[in-house]
């Protein structure tokens, strides 16, 4: 645990830096994804790359790993210059990088899947100790012979983790690596990256969520607009302040009062089944749970546990549930497609913003017109009422200050925080009596999402009822006023937020929540 | 120097609508240098192609005579295309609306009454639609594959054509030749025009253009077809269905294709013959994307492309060169149209490798 201390301060006596970039720039058509970033990374160093979605940080991992090139600028490794042409001239110069995604083969096995990212892997015999024992050292337990599909999220980035530490590299990319982890698989991953800063590799570690760069990282460095803003010391910030980096701005945090007067049940869910909405997806089954006006229900859970599943069921896009199972206002909602569900008070705003929520080559009015033809009453006789359609898109571009081009330019013309502001927007101005709304503020500035909460926050205070699907255990602890667990296509029981402990909801995510107590926990 | 094609922040607007007038210029150009190989003067056959045609009253009423059914067949077509509902069998239901209509004539006789026209139309409509709807039931169904479903659907068509021609329905007194006998005058279509073939059809296929115009840009429908051809997930979740749009769009287009086969038999052509088109419903899957799915583009495109049939029959008839010289001219606009669209989302540039100086910046790509 104590590791973290003994590591060098910058330079100190150190000699030459590990990796040393100097004025690296790439532009991609239309924009500057970086410009003229300066980053000097140090043996044994844990080193934070920060900034919001678009600041440019994966397009700077990526030349590092040599999977992009630079239009300009230059690389030193330990000292040299040097170009990087693929990621396999890279992993011989000693640099590792784990993906946000992760590129396993689910049918084979840990060792197998070690054998296929090794440039050169030997014979199976000799690589299953070996996958073993550097497991065991970094406390990456694996067993070799397991097959990568019966794996946990967290033990598959096990896997590619130990996949890139069976080439003793010098530097270490992790891409939003906690992501897809529990709270508990977090803390075990970050014990590990200590342990190897500590034995002098370096880590780069790309992440937007604060507490966990300042609890892991001795250096950091802020990313915003493609351009460096920031080089700072993380344990010497608040929070707060980093987050002030990243955004440029200062914001306010929206957050429950608390106190909220419970109306009727408006989405009633009972024993709910379905089958997987996509090849590999999971499947939900017997799902109960139900929100009240007034409240705002959260299911956490880490991606892959049925959340498409479960929000496809209850958006009607794929109506496959037995009669009863979704009551929306109180009519039975099961055998409806979206259109009608949306009739009986039902709004819904999709993970995916673009190709999902809007249709990106057409304009916000057009898009406007996707989802409020009906509660708006944008048509008349079959026809489009255009002027209506425009002023409903200007009240929602006004209401939720939606910035790009106004009403006539096209969705994907828009930055991600203000598509997903004006769709939910489009969503909350047609006074839905119900709302669910999938991870909303995924990939959305610090400003947009503090925004959006508001807008949640106030519409259930108006007497909606919003079921809030997130991954971001932060966000539903901030707004939701009960909190219940996706796992597996199992939903735990429902937590009152204020009275629910962490460590509990975490525990639920990695699937453990019924066989382990709480306390017991804290000792892993 | 090297040349290379980079992607379009967004796809260039006056592109959309320049490709087309580019395509045909390189036609053209191209067109020149053919003749000129084969030892002919290209302005003189260019003349011959594109203008000589037109240049009198009969020229320009023959051009419209040609317009009509291409002009019927795409605009139905483009409303399919624009869902990504790819009807490849508009010359079957062309045929069908033919069979439908002109069996009607056959049956009604001498002495129909003035609702025969009408009739026949609604005939024409309804057996294009059906022979359309075959497709979108295995397609909504079964999830087959309209493309080949409609496709091979036309060579079923003729084949009927042929059936009926042959056999049941040949004409008693016309010395075995496979026709039928020619319609009454109750089961033609009025010529508007004395002295030329101009009837009633092309006002009619300029209505079903601007029909189709407002339905794509005003009708809710149209918008549903637009969002399920950009972007299927957001239709999903918006609550249109998928399926009924697919009936739609097969219906009206294969109606509209039926429609145009009933204007040839009780038109230009009097009788079901064992052929009764050049392929107007191949070619206007080319009129329809030259005229870039938009109906009013389509109106321009028919007539362009109706004009490189007249072409090809004035440059054999005048200079003697093949009747192919109509089918070289369509594929190469085609061919040329296709490739100039990569221009809407690329650009072309030019780049030298000398502004990479420093130690990063590649040189392999």
């Amino acid at each position: 645990m104590m590791v973290m201390d003994e590591t060098p301060e910058h330079g100190a006596g150190k000699g030459v830096p590990r990796l040393e970039l100097s004025g690296i720039s790439k532009r991609f058509p239309g924009c500057l994804a970086n410009d003229g970033v300066d980053l000097t990374l140090w043996p044994g160093e844990i080193h934070a790359l920060l900034g919001e979605n678009g600041a440019g940080k994966s397009t700077l991992v990526k030349i590092i790993y040599g999977v992009l090139k630079a239009d300009a600028g230059g690389l030193r490794w330990q000292g040299q210059p040097t170009t990087i042409n693929s990621p396999f001239q890279a992993r011989q110069l000693g640099i590792g990088m784990v993906f946000q995604h992760f590129s396993l083969f689910d049918s084979l096995t840990v060792a197998e899947n070690v054998a296929l990212g090794l440039d050169r892997a030997g014979s199976m015999a000799e690589l299953r100790p070996r996958v073993r024992e550097v497991g065991q050292r970094y406390g990456l337990e694996l067993e070799p012979d397991r097959v990568v599909h019966d794996l946990s999220v967290g033990e598959r980035q096990r896997v590619e983790i130990v996949r890139c530490l069976m080439q003793d590299p010098r530097l270490l990319i992790m891409d939003e690596p906690t992501s897809v982890l529990t709270p508990q698989e977090a803390e075990r991953l970050f014990e590990t990256l200590r342990r190897l800063a500590g034995e002098g590799c370096s880590i780069l570690y790309i992440s937007h969520k604060l507490e966990e760069i300042r609890a892991l990282c001795d250096a950091a460095t802020v990313m915003r607009g493609g351009r460096v803003v920031a080089a700072c010391d993380p344990r010497r910030e608040s929070a707060h302040g980093l987050a002030r980096l990243m955004i440029g701005e200062d914001f306010a945090t929206a957050s429950r009062d608390g106190g909220v007067e419970l109306g009727e049940a408006r989405l009633v869910v009972g024993g709910l089944s379905a089958p997987a909405a996509v090849p590999h997806g999971m499947p939900i089954d017997d799902i109960s749970f139900q929100v009240a006006a007034g409240e705002i229900l959260g299911i956490a859970g880490v991606a892959g546990n049925g959340q498409n599943t479960l929000l496809s069921a209850l958006s009607g896009e794929r109506s496959t549930a037995p009669a009863s199972a979704i009551r929306i206002n109180g009519h039975d909602a099961a055998g409806l497609g979206p259109r009608e569900r949306r009739r009986l008070g039902l709004a819904f705003v999709p993970e995916e913003r673009l190709g999902h929520g809007s249709v990106p080559e057409m304009s916000l009015a057009d898009n406007a017109l996707l989802t409020g033809y009906e509660r708006e009453g944008l048509l008349k006789t079959g026809q489009i009422l255009f002027g209506r359609t425009r002023d409903f898109a200007q009240r929602i571009v006004q209401s939720f200050q939606v910035v790009g081009g106004g009403v006539a330019a096209d969705a994907g013309s828009l930055s991600g925080g203000n598509l997903q502001k004006f769709i939910i927007g489009r969503e909350l101005l047609q006074n839905p009596g119900l709302l669910v709304v999938a991870h909303p503020t995924w990939g959305v500035d610090a400003g947009a999402a503090a925004a959006i909460h508001q807008a949640l926050l106030d519409l259930a205070r108006q007497g909606a009822a919003i079921l809030l699907v997130s991954q971001d255990l932060d966000e539903l602890l901030q707004i939701a006023d009960r909190i219940a667990v996706l796992s597996n296509g199992h939903l735990s029981q429902c937590f009152a937020t204020a009275e629910v402990e962490v460590e509990r909801i975490g525990l639920l995510m990695g699937g453990l929540g019924h066989a382990v107590q709480p306390d017991e926990s804290r000792a892993v | 120097m090297r040349f290379r094609l980079e992607a379009r922040e967004r796809p260039s607007r006056s592109l959309v609508y320049g490709t087309p007038v580019l395509a045909v210029a390189l036609t053209m150009a191209c067109g020149s240098v053919l003749f000129a190989a084969l030892g002919h003067n290209p302005l003189a056959v260019l003349h011959a192609f594109f203008i000589q045609p037109i240049d009198s009253l009969y020229g320009l009423a023959e051009l419209t005579v040609k317009a009509t059914p291409l002009v019927l067949c795409a605009v139905g077509l483009a409303l399919g295309f624009r869902a990504n509902i790819w009807n490849i069998g508009a010359e079957g239901q062309l045929t069908l609306g033919a069979i439908a209509g002109g069996g009607l004539a056959l049956w009604a006789g001498d002495d129909a009454g003035p609702w025969l026209l009408w009739a026949m139309m609604a005939a024409g409509l309804l057996g294009g639609g059906l022979w359309a709807a075959i497709p979108a039931y295995l397609k909504t169904r079964f999830n087959a594959n309209e493309i080949l479903t409609s496709l091979m659907l036309t060579y079923v068509a003729i084949l009927l054509l042929s059936y009926l021609v042959h056999g049941p329905w040949k004409d008693p007194d016309g010395y075995s030749f496979p026709q039928t006998r020619m319609f009454a005058d109750g089961g033609m279509l009025p010529v508007l025009l004395s002295g030329t073939r101009l009837h009633l059809g092309a006002p009619i296929a300029l209505l079903a253009a601007l029909a189709g115009w407002f339905v794509m840009s005003r009708m809710f429908i149209g918008f549903q077809i637009k969002v399920v051809g950009l972007t299927p997930a957001a239709a999903g979740f918006a609550g249109f269905s998928v399926r009924r749009l697919t009936w739609i769009t097969l219906l009206a287009g294969g109606a509209m294709a039926g429609l145009a086969g009933l204007f040839e038999v009780a038109g230009p052509i009097g009788q079901l013959l064992p052929s009764i088109s050049p392929g107007y419903g191949f070619t206007a899957i080319i009129v329809a994307f030259l005229g870039r799915l938009h109906p009013l583009g389509i109106l321009i495109a028919g007539l362009f492309i109706a004009l490189s049939y007249l072409g090809g029959e004035t440059v054999q008839i005048t200079l003697g060169l093949p009747l192919a010289v109509s089918g070289v001219f369509q594929g190469m606009l085609l061919f040329f149209l296709l490739a100039a669209d990569v221009l809407v989302r690329y650009r072309p540039r030019w780049t030298t490798t000398t502004t990479a100086g420093a130690a990063v910046a590649g040189e392999a790509d």
